[in-house]
């Protein structure tokens, strides 16, 4: 799973992973009351070139900076369809919940601000592995983020996958991110989404229960499904339970597990988990090869 | 609450046994009775009735009597609690395959939420008193029908402490 920068760099000065690249911010769309996508442009002419060759994989997370604030790892939630060269600059696009001192700075952002960027880094949603399959998405909060470039991904090439199912739970109907991409989502045949708040008051039709309620009320079939699961650890251990529950292997479940980070490339060892490291092993694991670790209140 | 082939308001419950020939296929089909003995399954559906509800309308209120239980076909229904200040709080939805109620197996047979329909419901409905009383004739019926609603109730306590514990909120 192992990811490779593919940019234009000069071979003799490799640019170093620490060194953030500037992007600008060109929109900013508020998802909810804490949650908010940006979309990154980046600012130089000559980094825009080098940045057309910047593509992502479904599942991976950049290091975003806010100058004077700090730097944290948030996931890439647009579409890794590769543009056409030439059309529109590239973009990155992340949505996030603010949190802490990082995340609320950078929910102050406004168009044309600047904030440093370092990545694609770690590993991505087992793209090869989904085609043919049925393929189960289970999100939880702001755990649908890292979903959507899978699912773009999935539905640009829908003819290779048989079912594709979106289970999506969050705490109130207020919570809900996407919310008219996941109406035009529902709206088609050949995608399942289902959503389910955790409290609703009367005016909410839809449905009410954790996410994991949902996977008794979808068909598909176990033999194969690969399932991609993404959310606060406790909702992906329920998830993974009931999965298991209806006969999902553990070698077709896939998580994506979040840690504290500090230089994302495997040398500061703050995001360590067992022996892994989930800036570069990580952060999408195969359940099978974490799940000793997983869950573990030492690690 | 309207009774399948019976769609003028005011006709009564059909009796017991009546839908035998036409039910019995659809419980063996229905998650809550797989694997159920066939035997059983004849006893059963004498206590059942296919029955139908339009949005908005409430199977059943919180404190009344708990009489029936529901296996859901079709629709969805929300089960609610009313608190004066924040008015009617949804707790679950249940759908397609669920199953709603189970107040009717344990004293002192009262709901203690109001079901409203969200989407036109079909159901088979059970009479509870009827079921109750096949159980204590024939205890390993009982047993068997005991051990399936305790299945429910404990995916519902653990739904439960799961919706309690905020699983998508900030410290989760
Ligand atoms: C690989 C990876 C991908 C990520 N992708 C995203 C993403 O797409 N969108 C996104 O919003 N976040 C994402 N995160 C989480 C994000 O990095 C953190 O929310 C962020 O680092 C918090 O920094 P802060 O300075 O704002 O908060 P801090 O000041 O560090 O923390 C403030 C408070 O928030 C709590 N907190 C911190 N992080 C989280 C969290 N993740 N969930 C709940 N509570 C938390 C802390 O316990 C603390 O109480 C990702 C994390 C990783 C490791
Ligand atoms: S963040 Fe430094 S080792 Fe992973």
């Amino acid at each position: 799973m192992a990811f490779i920068l593919e940019r234009s760099m000069p071979t003799t000065n490799l640019p170093d992973p620490m060194l953030p690249d500037l992007y600008r911010v060109q929109r900013v769309r508020q998802e909810t009351h804490d949650t908010f996508t940006l979309e990154l442009e980046p600012m130089s002419s000559e980094q825009q070139v080098a940045a057309k060759g910047v593509s992502f994989v479904a599942g991976q997370f950049n290091m975003l900076y806010i100058f004077g604030v700090g730097e944290v790892p948030i996931s890439i939630s647009g579409n890794p369809t590769p543009r056409k060269v030439g059309v529109s600059p590239p973009r990155f696009v992340h949505t996030t919940r603010a949190v802490g001192t990082v995340t609320k700075a950078m929910g102050k952002l406004k168009r044309g601000d600047v904030l440093g960027v370092r990545g694609p880094f770690g590993s991505h949603w087992p793209m090869e592995e989904t085609v043919g399959k049925d393929i189960v998405m289970v999100a939880g909060g702001i755990g649908l983020a890292p979903l959507r470039p899978a699912l773009y991904q999935f539905l640009s090439q829908r003819e290779n996958y048989k079912r594709i199912i979106l289970l999506y739970g969050t705490r109130s109907p207020a919570d809900i991110l996407y919310r008219r991409e996941l109406e035009q989502w529902r709206a088609r045949f050949d995608l399942e989404v289902q959503v389910t708040v955790d409290q609703a008051r009367g005016a909410w039709h839809g449905n009410v229960g954790v996410v994991t309620t949902l996977i008794p009320r979808i068909s598909f079939d176990p033999l194969r499904t690969i399932a991609l699961i993404c959310g606060p650890e406790i909702m992906m251990r329920f998830t993974i339970l009931e999965l298991q529950k209806h006969g999902v292997g553990k070698e077709n479940i896939f998580i994506s597990m979040e840690r504290n980070m500090k230089c994302a490339i495997g040398f500061c060892g703050h995001c360590q988990f067992g022996p892994t490291f989930i800036c570069k092993d990580g952060p999408v694991f195969r359940y099978d090869r974490i799940q000793e670790w997983f869950g573990k209140r030492e690690i | 609450m309207e009774r399948e082939g019976y769609p003028a308001p005011g006709f009564r419950l059909p009796t017991p046994g009546y839908p035998m020939q036409t039910l019995e296929p659809i419980l063996v089909e229905h998650p809550f009775f797989k694997g159920l003995e066939p035997r059983y399954l004849q006893l059963i559906v004498g206590c059942a009735s296919n029955v139908r509800f339009d949005s908005g309308q409430f199977i059943f209120r919180e404190g009344e009597e708990a009489n029936q239980f529901y296996l859901l076909r079709q629709g969805k229904v929300a089960l609610e609690v009313f608190s004066p200040e924040r008015g009617a709080i949804t707790l679950q939805t249940l759908g397609e395959g669920e199953v709603l109620g189970w107040s009717w197996l344990f004293p002192p047979y009262r709901w203690h939420f109001d079901a409203r329909v969200l989407e036109p419901l079909r159901a088979i409905a059970f009479d509870g008193e009827c079921l109750r009383t096949k159980c204590e004739e024939d205890h390993d019926l009982g047993y068997e029908l005991v051990k399936r609603v305790a299945h429910i109730v404990i995916q519902r306590l653990q739904a439960t402490r799961l919706q309690l514990l905020d699983i998508y909120g900030l410290h989760s």
